[in-house]
């Protein structure tokens, strides 16, 4: 064998990387939930190694969105510019900005009219929720944020358009009749 | 090895029969579709043997003799293939004026189909989530608007208007017995007309790829009688009846207090979620999950206790309910008949 159709072939070998499917944990629970040797764990490093798996992460920011709008956080603080609730884009936070603190409050409520979701939303989704937070504030990574928007936007769905008189170059109408 | 062979290709022809089948013509627009579709078959058909056969006689020919360019075959010669010429013609011409009729007046038939005789019209609105069906029914002799999933009754010799929306991605309803397909599309309304000539069992499915569980978007379908689809209606306009087992009951409230509720809607009760199926009369459905599992009491202890497990990827999460807790909403949504 040349040379040459070697090294083709050696290329086409790296096409097999597109066989690999991303991994997610459909259950959740990807580390022990939080018992109690975890909790005392987290209380001495104030850090839960859980959120370095939900954060900036594409698929759970994605997931985050969608339970965003379906436990209705918008009804209280609208797309993160908030509204009867806190914003949640800007970078003051009450309660704590880091993962840990987003889970808390989500899960227990916090005392001025934020509810409390725990019982009501799996831990797994309370991680994602937080993670999607997160992303509200926090200079986004590009690559993880979803495609969609879930909120209301000003332009109206095509099939609603009118159709408009098309312009010439020079920026007056076309005479005669458009329909 | 041939054998074998031969025998895969036959595979395919089991698609044509059955609850999924194309060639069912179960529906009147279905029917009008394959009439078309055979006339379309044997036309085409008759043109390509013909093509053929002319190239197999031209090569047969050519193998014979050697003719050469400057031999003059012949005025008379000439005068065939212009006649050759112009029938080959006037037989395309023809072909192409039948089909073309055969489309027009076929169109026509299927708007027709859509349109009431005494105007009876039965409004259905399907909004295709991912991975499920959700279907609300309007009537104009009925006040009120009944809700279920993944399953469409239909009654027989009634026109049904279905309007198609979709919240997610886009998807395509698909009844091969009744029509053809239509797709829902997120921020688009469509719709699609059915009129069911047959009564029977038959299934739909989406039919644009929608993500992981695409595979598991079907639907049932019932084409009834008009009595047994009136009564259909009225039962799954009732609202859930209030358990009257101690365990039916401890499932009611494990199902008002926690997750469910926060995403299914059960009529009458607390439960008003409104992001996936409805569970009024769950146990009066034919299968589970979009038609994942048969319905059954084995397959809602497999669904509830792990969703996941059953069907990776879709929008109702493992929860990792205790074993009594199981029993108990289990006991609780068979009574959601
Ligand atoms: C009924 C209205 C309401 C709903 C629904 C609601 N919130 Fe809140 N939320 C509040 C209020 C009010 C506060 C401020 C609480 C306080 O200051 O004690 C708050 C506080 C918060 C905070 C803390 C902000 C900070 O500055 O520390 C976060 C994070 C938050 N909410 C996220 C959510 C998420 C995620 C959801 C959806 C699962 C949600 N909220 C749903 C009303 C609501
Ligand atoms: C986060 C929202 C959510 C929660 C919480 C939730 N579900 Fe679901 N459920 C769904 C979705 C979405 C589906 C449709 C899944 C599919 O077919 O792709 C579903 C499907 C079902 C079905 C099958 C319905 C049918 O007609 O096929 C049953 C039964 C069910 N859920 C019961 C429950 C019970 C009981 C609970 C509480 C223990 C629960 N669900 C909690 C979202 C949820
Ligand atoms: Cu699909």
């Amino acid at each position: 064998m040349s040379s040459r159709s070697r090294a083709s072939l050696a290329l086409l070998v790296l096409v097999l990387a597109g066989c690999d499917r991303e991994e997610r944990n459909a259950r959740g629970a990807p580390l022990p939930e939080t018992g109690p040797a975890q909790q005392a764990a987290l209380a001495a490093t104030h850090s839960d190694p859980r959120a370095k798996q939900y954060e900036n992460v594409s698929f759970q920011i994605s997931q985050g969105q969608r339970l965003y709008s379906w436990m209705n956080c918008v009804g209280c603080h609208a797309h993160g510019g908030g509204g009867m609730g806190p914003p949640l884009m800007d970078e003051k936070w009450r309660y704590g900005g880091r993962m840990e603190d987003i889970v808390a409050t989500i899960q227990k409520g916090r005392p001025n009219g934020m509810p409390a979701f725990e019982h009501k939303l799996t831990e797994q989704q309370a991680w994602q929720l937080a993670a999607y937070v997160r992303s509200l504030s926090a200079q986004p990574r590009q690559d993880v944020l979803s495609g969609r928007a879930d909120e209301m936007s000003n332009t109206e769905p095509q099939t609603l358009d009118e159709r408009k008189p098309v312009k010439d170059a020079a920026g007056s109408e076309p005479k005669g009749p458009v329909k | 090895m041939r054998r074998a062979a031969l025998l895969l290709l036959l595979l395919p022809l089991a698609g044509c029969d059955g609850i999924q089948s194309m060639t069912g013509g179960d529906g009147a627009q279905g029917a009008e579709f394959n009439s078309l579709f055979t006339l379309f078959m044997v036309v085409t058909g008759v043109v390509y043997i013909l093509v053929i056969a002319f190239l197999i006689a031209a090569l047969l020919r050519r193998g014979g003799k050697r003719t050469d360019v400057r031999d003059d075959p012949g005025e008379g010669h000439e005068r065939g293939l212009t006649t050759a010429l112009v029938v080959w013609t006037a037989f395309i011409a023809l072909g192409l004026t039948v089909l073309t009729l055969a489309s027009y007046f076929t169109d026509r038939s299927m708007a027709a189909a859509a349109v009431p005789a005494n105007g009876e019209v039965l409004n259905i609105e399907i909004t295709a989530n991912q991975w499920w069906w959700d279907i609300r029914y309007h009537s104009p002799t009925h006040t009120e608007t009944i809700r279920t999933a993944n399953e469409l009754h239909l009654p027989v010799g009634i026109p049904a208007h279905i309007q198609l929306r979709s919240t997610d991605v886009i998807h395509s309803f698909w009844v091969p017995n009744l029509a053809g397909k239509q797709d829902l599309i997120p921020g688009r309304l469509n719709d699609i007309d059915l009129l069911p000539r047959r009564t029977g069992l038959f299934r739909g499915q989406c039919a644009e790829f929608c993500g992981a569980q695409h595979a598991h978007m079907a639907l049932d379908v019932t084409v009834e009688s008009r009595d047994a689809f009136r009564a259909w209606w009225r039962q799954q306009a009732e609202p859930a009846k209030t358990p009257t087992t101690p365990l039916a009951m401890a499932g009611y409230n494990y199902v008002m207090q926690r997750e469910c509720s926060v995403c299914h809607n059960i009529s009458g009760t607390g439960a008003t979620g409104q992001v996936a199926p409805d569970l009024t009369h769950v146990a009066s459905r034919k299968s589970l999950a979009a038609g994942t599992l048969p319905m059954g009491r084995g397959q809602l202890y497999a669904w509830i206790a792990d969703p996941q497990g059953v069907k990776p990827g879709n929008n109702m999460p493992y929860i990792g309910l205790e074993p009594q807790e199981l029993h108990a909403v289990v006991a609780y949504l068979e009574t959601l008949k």
